[in-house]
């Protein structure tokens, strides 16, 4: 069993790539069907944001699993060959795949470290994994982990705090070109989550007029509902840059979206009105020669960031809290699988009956002191007996089961019949071979006695 | 008494314009508060010594150098007090009162003169305050114009320093500096008028072709195309910012040209 993430993000692949595998909502369902339907595949969820595409999955063998989800992402799009896709992939498996999975809920592996949407698009992937049933006991266990990391790493640390301001820096430095902001016209290019996190704060400030535009129009529509504004399409872009007085720019693309001459333009027909532009990508959307530009203002991540203020030890600091914070939780979570598999389970499940079994006897051999080796033989033969008799149905179903398709839950079962602890289970395993021996030697002498 | 009164006004605006100096390059906004305090009451020193001369004499102070360039540091002085109501103005003292200062003390060491002017120009009062209101709005206009280009910079190299977090934003900078000249301009238009009327009573000619008449008529020209072009040609922003240090220039120019020439009733020589 191995639990593995394959997937591309705003560092390994451009952002054209990135929108080709997004799965819309409606067809997720039908796309985690195909997913599960590939043999070895027990547990999947797919989660896609404007800056990364990962597919979660638990599956029999990693090498293997890996290969069917890179067919299965190069099956979501026509267009997207194995060529295209395969440089820009990455993978991890087990401990890595889950702390992978933490630092992305934390906020970690974002583009702005903090930014406080992704733990939200966990929970929808969560949520979509849950009612399409592709998710078990696992994703369920790691992923509502994760999410619960998310939120303390967001509490317990400034972090978001960080990203917060940086969005909000927009805000501080367009006051500082335009006194009233309520009569302002912002446009917001593209969707990136920073984009959208600065057009939000702009909106809080009293700003009524939002034009959204997007490559995807649909998207520019959704936008627009969220900030009551309106959606332009992404063709007639150059003949809005003119009538916005705010122009926020995080499409993601690889290449300059606005070009200086297009910003010239702009503010000759603006006839020299100040034109204020915010650059929130990497790399960069807005070709920075805007920069020379009389009355265009143009700051990108960077001048965000520096706007910010804050000292760059303190951010190294909180962020470096946050990745013990996900190392501890990764370690506990990794024992809490270790427990899945079948072995320590059962061993643990025998040394807890045999802890019990010598806890009793003793009791009665204090209280019958005039007994005869014989019969004491005979009653830790009866005890022996009665709890091998016990246990012999849930070992050999946990042993069969185990290998099927929803093992971890007969494993997880009979962890909390027999109320196993993480603890237990792990102490066993360190010696679980000793365990395993003395455990069939006593069971041989049981059977004989029998 | 007008002797002590100066002498306060003087300190006041001093003790002012270093604290608001310094509140340029400082966080403190205990600084601010000190500095508009006796900017406050070096004001009401300036304004009691104007209206006691204003009893005594039974006209508007203002027909000498002297006279005029303390009315033009009160007016100044006044748009600080009045801007400074507003915390987030209090900024504007650090540019007015260098300017202010610089006027006082130009009118504290100018000779003194006659202290009447012979009757014939008894009407050139309503030129010169007229005249002077109009320059103390295009003096705030001046100051707008090196704040935005000031903030301009900053915006633009990306050094977020205190200064920047203490200027006002550029398009507040921006109306502030048209304001002042939609208002200063028909002030002045009338102030010339008013001299060209003076002239024609005391000398027989509306206008004499000297230095000061042509930079005045220049600056007039020139502020009337600052106006018109913000309109018609899109010069506002930093490109009116520009313009309206450079039509400042003119008003020193005309200022000097005053000082130096005759036959007009301020000239020095």
């Amino acid at each position: 069993m191995n639990i593995i993430v394959l997937g591309l993000n705003h560092r390994s692949a451009p952002v054209e790539l990135r929108e080709l595998l997004a799965i819309p909502e409606s067809r997720m369902g039908e796309a985690l069907g195909r997913l599960m339907a590939y043999p070895g595949i027990k547990e999947a969820m797919f989660l896609g944001t404007c800056n990364r595409v990962e597919v979660y999955a638990v599956v029999d063998k990693g090498e293997y699993g890996f290969q069917k989800l890179e067919d299965f992402l190069v099956a979501i799009h026509f267009s997207v060959s194995f060529d295209d896709l395969h440089p820009h992939l990455y993978r991890y498996s087990d401990e890595e795949a889950i702390i992978h999975l933490f630092r992305v809920a934390a906020s970690l592996d974002s583009m702005v470290v903090g930014e406080p949407q992704i733990l939200g698009q966990v929970k929808e992937a969560y949520d979509l994994a849950l009612t399409h049933r592709s998710s078990g006991v696992i994703l369920n266990k790691l992923v509502k982990k994760a999410i619960s990391v998310g939120k303390s790493v967001r509490t317990n640390t400034r972090i978001g705090e960080y990203a917060v301001s940086v969005s909000y820096a927009a805000v501080e430095l367009a006051k500082k070109v335009f006194s009233h902001l309520q009569h302002r016209v912002v446009l917001l290019v593209g969707a990136g989550e920073m984009g959208k996190l600065a057009a939000q704060h702009l909106v809080n400030q009293g700003v009524k007029d939002v034009l959204l535009t997007t490559r995807n129009h649909h998207r520019a529509l959704a936008l627009a509902q969220r900030f009551s504004g309106r959606a332009v399409p992404y063709e007639n872009l150059g003949g809005m840059l003119a009538k916005s007085d705010i122009i926020i720019c995080a499409t993601g693309a690889p290449h300059f979206v606005i070009s200086k001459e297009d910003i010239e333009r702009a503010v000759h027909q603006r006839m020299n009105r100040p034109i204020f532009l915010i650059d929130i990508t990497v790399p960069r959307n807005i070709d920075p020669g805007v920069k020379d530009v009389d009355n265009a203002f143009l700051f990108d991540i960077d001048d965000l960031k520096a706007h910010v203020g804050q000292n760059q030890e303190e951010r190294l600091k909180e962020a470096e809290k946050a990745e013990q914070y996900v190392r501890q939780e990764v370690d506990s979570i990794v024992s809490w699988l270790r427990g899945l598999e079948a072995t320590p389970t059962i061993v643990a499940l025998r040394k807890k009956a045999e802890d019990i079994k010598q806890v009793e006897l003793e009791k009665v051999f204090n209280r019958l002191s005039e007994l005869s080796p014989k019969d004491r033989r005979v009653i830790e033969g009866l005890a022996s007996s009665i709890v091998n008799k016990l246990l012999h149905g849930p070992l050999v179903t946990l042993k069969t089961e185990a290998q099927s398709h929803n093992g971890f839950a007969f494993i997880e079962a009979a962890r909390r019949f027999f109320e196993l602890k993480d603890q237990e289970i792990q102490d066993v395993e360190t010696g679980a071979v000793d365990e395993v021996a003395r455990d069939t030697e006593e069971q041989k002498i049981s059977e004989r006695l029998s | 008494m007008t002797e002590l009164l100066t002498f306060l006004t003087m300190g006041f605006y001093l003790g002012g314009t270093v604290l608001s100096l310094a509140f340029l390059v400082q966080r403190s906004e205990l600084i601010s508060k000190f500095s508009f305090g006796m900017t406050t009451v070096g004001f009401f020193c300036h304004t009691a010594g104007l209206v006691g001369a204003m009893l005594a004499t039974g006209q508007i102070p203002i027909l000498t150098f002297k006279d005029a360039m303390s009315f033009f540091a009160w007016g100044l002085v006044l748009v600080v007090v009045i801007g400074g109501v507003k915390q987030g103005l209090r900024v504007l003292g650090a540019f007015m009162l260098p300017l202010a200062l610089l006027s006082l003390l130009a009118a504290t060491l100018a000779p003194a003169e006659p202290s009447s002017l012979s009757p014939v120009f008894q009407t050139v009062w309503v030129h010169v305050t007229l005249s002077m209101l109009g320059t103390i709005g295009f003096a705030v206009a001046f100051v707008a114009g090196v704040m935005y280009v000031l903030q301009e910079r900053l915006l633009k190299s990306k050094q977020f320093n205190v200064l920047y977090f203490k200027l006002p934003p550029l398009d507040f900078l921006d109306s502030l500096n048209q304001r002042s000249i939609l208002l200063g301009f028909p002030l002045l238009t009338l102030g010339i008028l008013a001299g060209a009327v003076s002239a024609q009573l005391t000398i027989g000619t509306y206008l004499s072709w000297n230095f000061e008449q042509i930079w005045a008529l220049v600056t007039w020209v020139f502020y009337l195309a600052v106006l018109l072009g913000r309109v018609t040609a899109g010069w506002r922003a930093k490109k009116a910012a520009y313009l309206t240090i450079v039509g400042f220039a003119g008003v020193i120019l005309t200022f000097v040209g005053i000082l130096i020439k005759s036959p007009h009733p301020m000239s020095l020589l």
